[in-house]
């Protein structure tokens, strides 16, 4: 048993050091032996791939932010469901009906959302705002 | 702990308030997208009963008190307290904002929805006994309050108050999360009870680390309740969100962050008392001083009212500087009395102010007596109750504040702090000079009659804090049993 945190992280100060000789070693390698072509399609972000268009800061529908959001927030939650199969077996109905608890609260949530209207990516009269 | 096994129906019982909230608050939320009607009163009864039905609650919980869910929650005297205080507190912002809703045009669902969810968080704050437990409910609370605060989307002001109060309160609860990792770095344990044996016991962990922690966690404390110099969001805030919530944000969350100030430090800190009271003094005096000094530069009422909820957070932690139970007896007594008149000047600010609130100007209260004399005469009641007027609620939070101070021989906080409410009378009287001694101006030319909820939200406060102060008695005694919190 290791006795101090020195002796506890080394290996991981190992993997460290190694990771980072590898990454700067090969770089290094390829400088100095690798071939040095420099024109405009060389220089471009993808070489052989679709030619950039514009600046990559352009606006876009804020309907992405509010999707984006609602996924994240229903993923995390999923999440849940994971540890949750795992201890199952042990325990048993009380695991059940916290589950049920939790997704009978998940799912108010999502006809919540869904009957305002966030869900609808075309509707162009905003249903979300009933104004 | 038994992590396996359901909760007993006494846990349940006791976790009656939170557990009605919630259910109503998500009933509500799916009911709107069903119901289809913009602005309707129907949401703000049912969560006008909703919170009956949790007041009851509490007090069912009252009568089979105890710890619940293995020792994460304490139902006791103090915990009922303050969760009837919030749910009061709750049902006082329901009745102002009938009217309010409509008037801004603004869905009602989702207000009442969003209230019910904030008035549970601060129930669960109020009675939770481990810190992670009040760490979920002052999210719980906060989160609420957030959107609550910019509940007007289209109002640049609101939008910014509610940015604000997000950015700040986040930083805060973070504070506050960063003394609880510590806490349990250094003890092991994050039940208060099991904290304060920690420290107590033979192997207590170095003091440094607790008071670190202590320090920590009371940053993010005063953070909630706006003492100094932790108070720049308030006025803000208070400003720019919309009337009825200014006056639950005042009333309610306060309240409930300090129950939790109470319980933690006069429970599992109270062995480090000598590190963290000259802190509360130097941040009560400041509170006071800054409030009421900077109220008296206000024109706009509502911000007036934020610096003047920042001075009386000062005169509360006074009651937390005494550390002794006389003190926590006061502060409760003296929260029940804010929240009343708090939330009855700020319901009159509502009814004023008029559609898009464009009457937020002390000047705005020009006349008001002629106009409607009730309604004057129901703010008379709470400005006079503000500064501490005898057979006012006001006055009797003071006293018993001053003399638990005095009690524990801090004799210079309360000559400091009586001095302090001196200078708060002048901007209180200056409103009601306006309302008495002028002629109506624009804003009371276009005031609106009373509705019945608007009267009820200015009766039923104003009720409270005259027999808060006539009898003050009945509530001080409660308070009094209640405040010896289990160690």
């Amino acid at each position: 048993m290791p006795d101090s945190y020195t002796e506890l992280y080394f290996p991981v100060l190992v993997q460290a050091l190694l990771a980072m000789a590898l990454a700067g070693g090969l770089l290094t390698v390829s400088y100095l032996l690798g071939k040095k072509v420099r024109n405009r399609v060389k220089d471009m972000p993808y070489e052989s791939g679709i030619t950039p268009t514009g600046d990559a800061r352009s606006r876009f529908s804020v309907k992405f932010y509010l999707v984006g959001m609602l996924f994240i927030l229903f993923d995390i939650e999923a999440i849940f469901l994971y540890p949750w199969v795992v201890v199952y077996r042990e325990l048993k109905m009380f695991a059940f009906v916290e589950m049920l608890v939790f997704v009978i609260l998940i799912l108010s949530g999502f006809f919540y959302i869904w009957k305002k209207g966030a869900l609808d990516w075309a509707s162009n009269e905003n249903t979300s705002r009933r104004h | 702990m038994p992590v396996s096994s359901f909760a007993s129906s006494l846990d349940m019982a006791r976790f009656l308030p939170e557990l009605i909230l919630t259910i109503a608050g998500t009933l509500l939320m799916v009911l709107d997208p069903v119901i289809h009607k913009r602005s309707s009163s129907l949401f703000g009864h049912l969560s006008i009963l909703a919170l009956l039905a949790g007041i009851g609650g509490a007090l069912y919980g009252y009568a089979h008190r105890g710890p619940a869910f293995g020792g994460l929650l304490m139902v006791d005297g103090f915990a009922t307290f303050f969760t009837v205080l919030v749910m009061v507190v709750g049902i006082l912002t329901v009745l102002p904002s009938y009217k309010f809703l409509q008037r801004e045009d603004a869905e009602t669902s989702e207000f009442h929805a969003l209230l019910l969810f904030s008035v549970a968080g601060q129930c669960i704050m109020a009675s939770a006994n481990e810190l992670i437990v009040i760490f979920i409910g002052l999210e719980i609370s906060s989160i609420a309050s957030y959107v609550m605060a910019g509940y007007l989307r289209d109002d640049k002001r609101a939008n910014e108050a509610a940015l604000k109060y997000f950015l700040l309160g986040s930083f805060a609860t973070a504070f506050f999360l960063y003394g609880v990792a510590l806490i349990y770095g250094a003890t092991g344990t994050i039940n208060l009870s099991a904290v304060r044996a920690v420290i107590l016991g033979p192997n207590a962990p170095a003091p440094v680390f607790i008071g670190v922690a202590a320090a920590i966690m009371f940053v993010g404390l005063a953070f909630k309740v706006s003492a100094a110099p932790f108070q720049i969001w308030a006025p803000d805030v208070y400003q720019g969100a919309p009337t009825p919530v200014s006056a639950f944000l005042s009333a309610g969350p306060k309240a409930a962050a300090f129950a939790v100030f109470l319980r933690i430090f006069m429970t599992a800190f109270e062995p480090i008392a000598g590190g963290w009271v000259p802190l509360v003094w130097i941040c009560a005096l400041l509170s006071m001083t800054v409030g009421n000094f900077a109220a008296l530069l206000q024109t706009n009422v509502k911000r007036m009212l934020a610096y003047s909820s920042i001075a009386h957070a000062g005169y509360v932690l006074v009651a937390l500087t005494a550390q002794s139970e006389v003190g926590t007896a006061a502060a409760m007594f003296y929260l029940a009395g804010y929240a009343f008149m708090n939330v009855g000047a700020f319901a009159v600010v509502s009814h004023l102010s008029g559609r898009g609130e464009k009457y937020q100007d002390i000047e705005s209260f020009k006349g008001l007596a002629q106009k409607q004399p009730l309604t004057a005469a129901m703010l008379t009641i709470f400005l006079l109750s503000l500064i501490g007027v005898p057979l006012t609620g006001g006055f009797f939070g003071k006293f018993y504040i001053f003399k638990a101070a005095l009690e524990s021989h801090l004799v210079w906080l309360t000559v400091l702090g009586l001095l302090n409410s001196a200078v708060a009378a002048y901007y209180y009287l200056r409103i009601l000079v306006m309302m008495y001694m002028h002629e109506p101006g624009e804003a009371v030319r276009d005031i609106e009659p009373l509705t019945p909820s608007l009267g009820l939200a200015l009766i039923l406060p104003a009720i409270g804090t005259l027999f808060l102060g006539i009898f003050p008695g009945w509530v001080l005694d409660f308070a009094g049993k209640s405040s010896n919190l289990l160690k």
